[in-house]
């Protein structure tokens, strides 16, 4: 094998002497690549000092390696790996290794003899460990095969006795990536190395240098992550190592404690100097808390993120970490938390505080008081205190999590998440609001809570005020006077942040319908209606007017009564309002005016079943397109079309699902009015004016298929196939068109050839679904292929008009939930007459905002399309900080878009729109095809053949006025 | 290692710290702080007490300042200048920039405003600053060969530093004052797992657990903020540095938060020198404004402008912060009286008022006060009090000796009754012993020093090559011939001992006689002895030498008959002192007998 190679080798070599050659004579001729090997071969002959070789090999990692060659090039590389004497040569030979044998493509047993036999003789430390990386790298891609791991298992077993830390974290990483996880396989021969191998790794917990006891613990972790059941053993042994004095180590042995809690959480411990045992979790969580007060903030910051998912905990342990003893002078004090809350339940409010109102209470027993091993005692107090904004976020979100689980520890947490709106980092302020948001169904704000929150209001931050409008939406307010308040407060913001309108009168909405008995008391007030005076009406268009209206609407939804207090003028703002804010004002029975509202109302509920079944009746109906004349379907087409649509306005929920049937049948409707074009009776000289209609159809369903894939959420992989199938029918229609109207047979060639590819891919990307298109069009071609491909253009065209005609009309499956993507540009608004000036050749900021839903990915997808008047038009990529989650697939864009321009003689409008973007390689379908690991190869990969990217515009375009002025001299 | 607290300052007690530590032959200073509640010669420390007559210099090897308040620094330009001593001064360096200020403006106080004399003067101030040598936190700083001084982060107020004492293997971390929760401007302090020998910690709170300073903040500006939307005045004594400072922070990023637009003013005097610095040490502040210190630097405030005498009587709603903090005198007391009598003003303590003062009076709920001049002022402004303290309390003492896990723990700067608490509560949690000496006091503390002793690198292969693998936890024997010369210590072979000190090698034999019941002839036993022993020692190269003898390793065995009794043979085992170990355990061996072989 080894000479014959070395053959290879050498006829390559020659080939390349011969190809200088012929560069020499001057004479451009395109030449087959030269071999990889070969030139490397060359070059390390070459080198005459160990920097040289380097400087080769450093060359030849740049570029990638075809899979064929990787073999050959492994090989001349070991053989340069005996002959090196210089270590940091063999150091990089022994790194490229790695990196050839993730090679895609390229299986690496056959070279996993020579890399373990290279480190026998190996004396370097650095270059074993690298050798062992390599031999990680391959067992990692030859996981399936268990011999290959046991015998790497074992090499690195060998050198983990090594003296140096680099090569025995490298030996207890191999081992945790590799080590057997399965019981009972081949029992004799695995399963004593499998019970080594946990024991193995174990031993090293207590290894002199730090870096290989993290190594060991994150192996073990490793172990855990790959399906191995962790002994209940390991654990006394990963608490001696949270007093380690390495953080690194500690950091790893809080994941690891947290993994054993998570494993054995009913088994019970001992608790050390006395006769007591608890749940392990317990004891766990007691000492995780504990490492929340660690020295190193990145243990803290893991500490505090796993206490979020300890929830089997016992709920005194769970309180107590919210619970830290004062005391002054040794007398106990209660905490301001405390004092709050019986002021408010003695019945006063927030009375001033005087000096001494802290003044300590009862005596302490000295002994009961303990300082510091009380486990989880305060570990929340101190997380939230934490000097790093990370460690305070981290103990926000596992507040969050445990909160979620226990509504009695929720109610606890409320004071300390109040607090936490008064940090002093704003991402901790929003994290904070949104956690309250979280749990906020477990929770009801007491009045001083709901003051606190609300004067935070007062932001300046807008993500602040929306994110607290978004709490407050969903928040139980105890007391009239709370909604009063909250009410006020709100009415506050409005006028100290016009812009918050939307939002707030949305807050407002949502507060009206939860609490409608708390407002019933205050309509009078609110409305300011005097039992016998009549009162000034108020301004209709305020919207401060507008904002209490929208909460008492709300309420009155539900508490019939109320409108009774309305007086006249609330009634008309009632119907006006009901027309140009219906989306915040609930229909109301009203009296003497049923008219209005009593048909919508009560028939919610029962109109849902009927429509979708509308909307599948209508579809049952369509399947039996085929038994119709061709006039017939597209009659009925067209009639469903016209009616799903309808069905998409009239009801929400079922949008998704109308609009996406609506799309596909239009498709369907414009391929069968293509097919039945004249067109294709009519003789060849007549084609170039009849073909307008057909070309543009079939462009027309290639663009919705598009739409179809992109911008519906929940499309599943099985109406991937039938979008993919529509398009292909467009492709073989457009080919078919082209065919017809152009002369000679030359371009056709390459077309023929394109469209029998796609077929292909087509095939291969969809071929657990093939069964179930029996009689479709690719059904059909697929058994024509071995004719198609042999065939000439000029019949593969006529086969492919047959089939298309002769095709059936697949069914469309419809998922469990579908949503379109959309999205709504609210600023800028569009409604301005005042041009926005700036000097022609600098740039000027335009605030963008909007909403979308539904859209997967915004961050990747979401692209701001300016046009401008003369044609030009500007495509910006927003920020990814520049989009908000507000709630479960809806997305808040809020970014600056620069224009520019060269000066105009006067104001004109541009069109700002938002764009999905969208690259079928991303589709589903496709993800399948293996990329390759080579990072700096992937941009010198073409684009694999059906990477069409394009966009799909999704919002209605806004003009924007602007005037860029010329410059001044 | 002993410590002594020198002068009614340090010990169980608040104010005047200044502690001498004596470690390994070492003498250091730390602090040199005077105290505030006299005004003879009590207010420094006692220094003739350190040496009696000789000079401070010869004594004493460096004085370590931790911060820059006046109980912790107020004495030094005494200490140096008028009682001399001219050896280095450490400190950090804000304390550094920050000190002369104080240092400055208290000696105006004491010899402008009350006219005394014999007091230190300006110059003297800048001669001692002179002295000091300013460090970086975590560097290492070699005072002298042996002595290093290490300073770590304490919060409590900018360039607050802790400090590591170390001689050889002997160390002793000095907390100073320190703060274990940040606040609004300053992190919390931090330290490593450097395990000294002592640490000598401050215990100011050492009874108390503190409620979340949050829930502070929030109750300091909801007043703030609800008596500025009021349309009234709000007035906040304080001192000029370190608390006013805080208090700025969080007002103005409130203001900057809720966009509010009244105005806030500061008293000027020594402050804005003061903000100067704190603009300047940005790395010693808190994360926040570390983090945005490249946008904008918090200290520059926006909302908080000079104060002027003539704005207190500007209609509308106000902030000021004003100096002196108990209302003892000056512009708060001024300001004050001018605001006192609205019911819609607010003033807010942000500390602790010593008994007879404005403050403390008006705290305790006076509000009628007798002004000077028989005047009565009726105070309605509402009173409101706000403790604002940087010391660690009880719960943060106790993590810090967790960080550092030293092996003794000395409580100094605390009231001893409270101090007693905390002793107990070390004591029984960290199983360590715990010390509060009272003032005058001298504390010995018993080092268990581990001694380095220098090896040959040759020597230290050799012998781990022997034995298992290393493995750090356990201690491993060696072999080697100690030196100790020159008051140093080495571990070198025995062969390169002999020849450094020009010996010649004498061996030690050892020479034992195993009687054997063995009937057969002299070769054959040998030979029986060689089979048992290879069969029993594997790992050891065991031979049989041509002349009839045995050899394992170097231990030498020969079998001759015995003279009367030829079914006794005499085996004679001769082993060297080196091979000690083995020769024993082969005799003990061949005690036993040969097994009765089949054969």
């Amino acid at each position: 094998m080894a000479a014959h190679l070395k053959k290879r080798v050498y006829e390559e070599f020659t080939k390349v002497v011969q190809q200088q050659h012929e560069d020499l004579s001057a004479k451009k001729l395109r030449l087959t690549k030269p071999s990889k090997s070969a030139a490397l071969h060359v070059d390390l002959c070459k080198a005459t000092s160990p920097a040289d070789a380097l400087q080769y090999l450093l060359q030849f990692a740049r570029k990638p390696v075809e899979v064929e060659s990787v073999e050959g090039v492994v090989r001349i590389l070991l053989e340069h790996y005996y002959k090196e004497n210089d270590a940091s040569v063999r150091l990089k030979i022994a790194s490229l290794l790695g990196l050839l044998s993730k090679t895609a493509g390229f299986s690496p047993d056959c070279i996993m003899d020579d890399a373990i036999n290279t480190l026998q003789n190996e004396k370097s430390h650095q270059v074993l460990a690298q050798l062992l990386d390599t031999l990680l790298v391959i067992g990692t891609k030859l996981t399936e095969n268990p011999s290959v791991r046991m015998r790497l298992v074992e090499v690195a077993c060998k050198h983990l006795t090594d003296s140096s830390h680099g090569v025995r974290n490298k030996c207890l990483q191999l081992i945790g990536c590799l080590g057997p996880v399965e019981k009972g396989v081949a029992k004799e021969v695995e399963s004593q190395a499998a019970k080594d191998v946990q024991k193995i790794i174990g031993d090293h917990f207590n290894d002199q240098d730090p870096r290989v006891r993290t190594a060991a613990i994150k192996a073990m972790l490793q172990l855990h992550e790959r399906g191995l059941k962790l002994q209940q053993a390991i654990y006394s042994q990963a608490c001696k190592l949270l007093a380690d004095d390495y953080e690194q180590v500690r950091s790893a042995a809080v994941q690891l404690i947290w993994v054993l809690s998570q494993l054995y959480p009913e088994s019970i411990v001992p608790i050390p100097s006395s006769n007591e045992e608890i749940r392990l979790v317990d004891d766990a969580f007691g000492k995780i808390c504990h490492m929340v007060s660690d020295g190193s903030w990145v243990v803290r910051v893991q500490a505090a993120k796993l206490l979020g998912s300890m929830q089997q905990v016992s709920s005194h342990f769970l309180e107590q970490t919210l619970d830290k003893k004062l005391m002054s002078d040794l007398r106990r004090k209660r905490t301001a938390h405390e004092r709050a809350k019986e002021l408010y339940s003695s019945g006063e409010f927030s009375s001033g505080r005087k000096w001494g109102d802290d003044a300590p209470k009862e005596e302490i027993d000295t002994g009961a008081v303990n300082l510091i091993e009380s486990g989880a005692c305060g570990a929340f107090v101190h997380g939230l205190e934490d000097e790093m904004y990370e460690v305070r976020i981290a103990a926000v979100e596992a507040l969050c999590m445990l909160a979620q689980s226990s509504p009695s520890f929720a109610e606890k947490c409320l004071d300390f998440l109040v607090d936490m709106f008064n940090d002093e980092i704003e991402e901790v302020r929003l994290q904070s609001i949104h956690t309250m948001r979280k749990i906020s169904n477990n929770i009801t704000l007491r009045e001083d809570q709901l003051d606190t929150v609300l004067a935070v209001l007062e932001d300046s931050s807008r993500d602040i005020r929306e994110a607290l409008h978004e709490l407050l939406c969903c928040t139980n307010v105890s007391t009239k006077e709370g909604i009063h308040l909250a009410l006020v407060e709100l009415l506050k913001n409005l006028t100290k942040y016009p812009t918050d309108r939307e939002s707030i009168w949305k807050c407002l909405k949502f507060l009206g319908s939860r609490h409608p008995t708390l407002v019933l008391p205050l309509v009078p007030e609110l409305l300011s209606t005097h039992p016998f005076f009549d009162t000034p009406e108020p301004d209709m268009d305020e919207p401060a007017y507008i904002a209490v209206l929208v909460l008492i609407f709300n309420a009155a939804k539900s508490c019939p009564t109320m409108p009774a207090l309305f007086s006249d003028h609330t009634f008309r703002h009632y119907a006006y309002l009901r027309d140009s804010l219906s989306h915040l004002v609930p229909p109301l029975r009203l009296p003497g005016r049923k008219l209005v509202s009593s048909p919508v109302s009560p028939s919610i509920t029962p109109h849902e079943d009927p429509s979708q079944q509308f909307l599948h009746q209508s579809l049952e109906r369509v399947y039996n397109l085929q038994h119709l004349d061709p006039q017939g379907i597209q009659e009925l087409l067209e009639f469903t079309i016209r009616d799903l649509q309808r069905l998409g306005e009239l009801q929400s929920e079922l949008a998704g699902m109308a609009d996406f049937t609506a799309t596909y049948l239009q498709c369907q409707l414009l391929l069968i009015k293509a097919l039945q074009e004249k067109l294709w009776n009519v003789a060849a000289p007549l084609y170039l004016k009849q073909n307008a209609l057909a070309s543009a159809a079939a462009k027309q369903i290639l663009e919705e298929t598009y739409k179809m894939e992109f911008m519906y959420s929940g499309v599943e992989s099985r109406q991937v196939v039938i979008i993919h199938h529509m398009r292909l029918q467009a492709k073989a229609l457009q080919l078919i068109v082209t065919a017809r109207t152009t002369r000679g047979v030359e371009p056709l060639f390459g077309m023929c050839e394109k469209f029998l590819q796609e077929v292909d891919s087509f095939q291969r990307c969809f071929i657990s679904e093939l069964p179930h298109m029996q009689g479709s069009f690719v059904d059909k071609l697929l058994d024509l292929m071995p004719r198609l491909v042999t065939s000439k253009p000029s019949e593969v065209v006529k086969i492919l008009q047959t089939t298309l005609r002769q095709s059936t009309f697949l069914h469309l499956p419809l998922p469990e939930q579908l949503h379109r993507a959309t999205a709504n540009i609210i600023e800028p608004t569009g409604e301005s007459d005042n041009p926005l000036r700036f000097t022609s050749g600098l740039v000027v900021a335009l605030d963008v905002d909007a909403t979308l839903e539904h859209v997967q990915d915004p961050q990747g997808t979401v692209k701001v399309q300016v046009l401008y008047p003369d044609g030009q038009a500007q495509l910006i990529h927003p920020k990814p900080a520049d989009f908000r989650n507000p709630g479960p697939g809806r997305h808040r864009l809020i970014t600056q878009v620069y224009l520019s321009h060269t000066a105009w003689t006067e104001p004109c409008q541009i069109e700002v729109r938002l764009l999905l973007a969208y690259n079928s390689n991303r589709s589903k379908a496709s993800a399948k095809i293996p990329k390759s690991t080579w990072s700096e190869s992937l941009e010198a990969l073409p684009q694999s053949e059906n990477g069409i990217e394009g966009t799909i515009p999704f919002s209605k375009p806004v003009k924007v006025y602007i005037m860029p002025k010329p410059a001044r001299r | 290692l002993s410590v002594f607290c020198l002068g009614p300052g340090a010990g169980q007690d608040v104010g005047r710290s200044c502690i001498l530590v004596s470690i390994a032959g070492k003498n250091v200073m730390l602090d040199c702080g005077m105290h505030m509640g006299y005004n003879d010669d009590r207010r420094f420390p006692d220094f003739s007490y350190i040496t009696q007559n000789g000079r401070l210099t010869d004594f004493l090897d460096c004085v370590i300042i931790s911060h820059f308040h006046l109980d912790h620094c107020g004495a030094l330009p005494y200490f140096s200048e008028m009682v001399g001593y001219d050896g280095p001064i450490y400190m950090t360096h804000p304390t550094k920039a920050i000190c002369p200020i104080l240092l400055e403006d208290y000696r105006k106080i004491t010899v402008d405003k009350k006219g005394e004399t014999n007091f230190f003067t300006s110059q003297m101030i800048k001669d001692c600053m002179k002295k000091v040598v300013a460090v970086h936190l975590h560097q290492t700083v070699q005072v002298d060969e042996e002595l290093e001084i290490k300073a770590y982060y304490a919060g409590h107020v900018l360039g607050a530093a802790m400090f590591q004492i170390k001689v050889g293997c002997e160390s002793v971390v000095y907390t100073g004052d320190y703060n274990m929760t940040p606040d609004r401007h300053l992190g919390a302090a931090w330290i490593d797992k450097c395990r000294p020998d002592l640490l000598i910690s401050e215990s100011t709170y050492a009874t108390t657990i503190r409620d979340s300073k949050r829930c502070r903040e929030r109750d300091f500006l909801k007043k703030v903020h609800e008596t500025v939307e009021r349309g009234g005045k709000v007035l906040i004594p304080v001192f000029a540095l370190g608390r006013a400072q805080e208090l700025c922070i969080l007002l103005e990023t409130f203001w900057e938060r809720m966009n509010l637009k009244a105005p806030i003013y500061f008293s000027t005097g020594l402050t804005e020198k003061a903000n100067h610095y704190y603009k300047l040490f940005i790395t010693w502040t808190n994360q926040k404004i570390r983090k945005t210190f490249v946008q904008r630097n918090m200290f520059e405030f926006k909302h908080i402008k000079a104060f002027d005498r003539a704005f207190a009587d500007n209609p509308g709603p106000m902030v000021v912060f004003a100096t002196p903090g108990m209302l003892h005198a000056g512009q708060s007391l001024q300001i004050f009286r001018k605001w006192a009598g609205n019911e819609k003003n607010m003033v807010i303590m942000p500390g602790y008022c010593v008994q007879g003062t404005v403050g403390h009076k008006i705290l305790s709920g006076q509000r009628k006060l007798e002004m000077e001049g028989r005047q009565i002022l009726e105070v309605k402004m509402q009173v409101e009090y706000m403790s604002f303290s940087a010391h660690a309390d009880a719960k943060g003492i106790m993590q810090l000796i967790r960080q550092a896990e030293p092996r003794n723990v000395l409580l100094v700067h605390g009231e001893a009754k409270k101090m007693e608490f905390l002793k107990q509560k070390i004591e029984q949690e960290f199983h360590v012993n715990c010390y509060m000496p009272a003032n005058g006091e001298t504390t010995t503390i018993f080092t268990n020093p581990s001694i380095p002793v220098d090896i040959s690198l040759g020597l230290l292969k050799r012998e781990t090559a022997i034995g298992l693998l290393p493995d750090a936890k356990k201690p491993k024997l060696m072999h080697g011939t100690l030196i100790m010369k020159d008051n140093s210590f080495r571990l070198v072979s025995p062969e390169q001992a002999l020849k450094e000190l020009g010996l010649a090698e004498h061996q030690l034999r050892f020479t034992c006689r195993v009687h054997i019941q063995d009937p057969r002839k002299e070769h054959e036993t040998v030979l029986r002895v060689y089979n048992h022993l290879k069969g029993v020692l594997k790992d050891y190269s065991v031979q049989h030498l041509p002349d009839g003898s045995i050899t394992v390793e170097s231990i030498l065995i020969q079998a001759t008959a015995h003279s009367e009794d030829q079914g006794t043979k005499v085996l004679l085992v001769s082993w060297t002192y080196q091979d000690e170990e083995l020769g024993s355990y082969l005799t003990s061996l061949l005690k036993k007998g040969l097994p009765q072989s089949t054969s």
